[in-house]
């Protein structure tokens, strides 16, 4: 069976790498599915969360802040300035986050803390 | 005790003591540069990564954009000087400054105008102190620079690059910092980030043309001057940010060298005061001795004369 080679990876270190059957992410025109064999491709990507669907059956997701992605025979890349793995997420601290960002109406930070909890709820 | 030994023994418990100090920030500084290469080493996924995007986009479109096209009669240059905050570091910042000023110099000669920008005090001070204008500094992070730190760099710099030379605009961006070469070797070196050069001649942008395959034809989501737009920012920051790291892994080693051969040195000077104290200490002992020797002898000589 085909598969795709994933690499997630921060401006600081490499997050996920595996194979994976399908993984979709959210670039600026929309929601991507991607799977093996599929046309190269280079995107920007929404803060949001990436979800990887492993050749195990597993899923993993990633809240990826800003990035892109890059796919050609087979290889898809994701960069993103942050990322982090949904189990790494620490949901209480998010929460309180959001709740602050809310109060002092900072978009930004409201928005990354949404990406957060939403790929936190993605994995559980 | 002589008066001469109290000085020496004085002078060995001050050098004893520098040299504790030398001792642990060489300690220090040695376990420093394995987490800055390391850190290094965990950037490098993602400028490689980015390198392969921004070459494919590049060469896979007809796109032309601000940051990659050459201007053609550059009038205007940016130089971004790396140095570190605090000294006791050897020559570590001084090269780095006589790197950037020779780029500045061979910048002038070419007719254009300099601006510099410079990450750390020492650099800061070097200018300050000779009334040179800096266009923006930042401080307090050159040993061990986050990735938002150089994102704050690379912002004005790049909003600088887009803006029109008339307008206090730069046409081209240089980067001056210490390469980490090997524990023993940094060397300073100059490059240039923008405009990138993409044709295979070009040496600064050499990693651009390191690929000779056939690229592959990219759909661009959602266009290809979009992509282009949102990635040569985020290149040009990753680039700073390896910048930043590999300075601060020079600027670790350097230190750990410089302060090796203060200890060293403290070694040699507490060996040869000491070898000075101990003949200080015969002298005296010697003196005494005949001091002794020669009082008995009067006094014998006294006696006999009385008799």
């Amino acid at each position: 069976m085909a598969e795709i080679h994933v690499e997630v990876v921060a401006a600081d270190r490499s997050i996920w790498s595996g194979e994976a059957a399908m993984v979709i992410a959210r670039t600026l025109s929309g929601d991507i599915g991607i799977m093996p064999s599929h046309e190269p491709v280079l995107g920007v990507l929404q803060s949001g969360p990436v979800t990887v669907r492993t050749t195990e059956g597993g899923t993993v997701v990633v809240a990826v802040h800003g990035g892109f992605l890059s796919f050609a025979d087979n290889k898809l890349s994701i960069l993103a300035e942050i990322a982090e793995l949904a189990e790494e997420i620490d949901v209480a601290r998010a929460e309180r986050a959001l709740e602050r960002s809310r109060s002092e109406a900072d978009a930004a930070a409201e928005r990354r803390a949404e990406v957060r909890l939403a790929a936190a709820a993605g994995a559980h | 005790m002589g008066a001469q030994i109290r000085v020496y023994k004085r002078r060995i418990r001050s050098v004893t003591a520098t040299k504790k100090i030398t001792k642990a920030m060489e300690m220090i500084a040695a376990s420093r540069i394995v987490k800055a290469q390391r850190q290094v080493a965990a950037s490098s996924p993602y400028a490689d990564e980015l390198t392969r995007a921004v070459t494919a986009v590049a060469t896979g479109s007809n796109t032309k954009h601000p940051l990659t096209t050459e201007a053609d009669n550059p009038t205007r240059a940016a130089v971004l000087l790396v140095t570190s905050d605090r000294g006791l570091a050897g020559g570590y910042s001084s090269n780095a400054i006589k790197a950037a000023d020779r780029l500045t110099e061979r910048l002038r000669a070419e007719g254009k105008e300099v601006d510099s920008y410079i990450v750390g005090r020492k650099g800061l001070a070097y200018y300050g102190f000779r009334e040179r204008t800096v266009a923006q500094s930042w401080t307090g992070f050159s040993d061990s620079p986050s990735y938002a730190d150089a994102k704050a760099v690379a912002t004005p710099l790049i909003a600088s690059v887009l803006a029109d030379s008339a307008e206090g605009g730069v046409d081209e961006l240089y980067i001056v910092f210490t390469e980490f070469v090997s524990m023993m070797t940094q060397t300073p070196v100059d490059r240039r980030l923008l405009p990138l050069a993409i044709s295979d001649d070009a040496e600064g942008g050499a990693e651009l043309s390191k690929q000779p395959q056939a690229k592959p034809l990219y759909e661009f989501e959602p266009s290809a001057e979009g992509v282009l737009d949102a990635l040569l920012p985020r290149y040009v920051e990753s680039r700073i940010y390896n910048a930043l790291l590999q300075a601060a892994a020079s600027e670790h080693a350097a230190r750990r060298r410089a302060m090796k051969s203060a200890t060293d040195n403290a070694e040699d000077l507490i060996k040869s005061l000491t070898r000075l104290a101990n003949a200080a200490r015969q002298a005296d002992i010697t003196q005494e001795i005949s001091e002794i020797v020669g009082g008995a002898s009067a006094l014998a000589d006294a006696n006999a004369g009385s008799d």
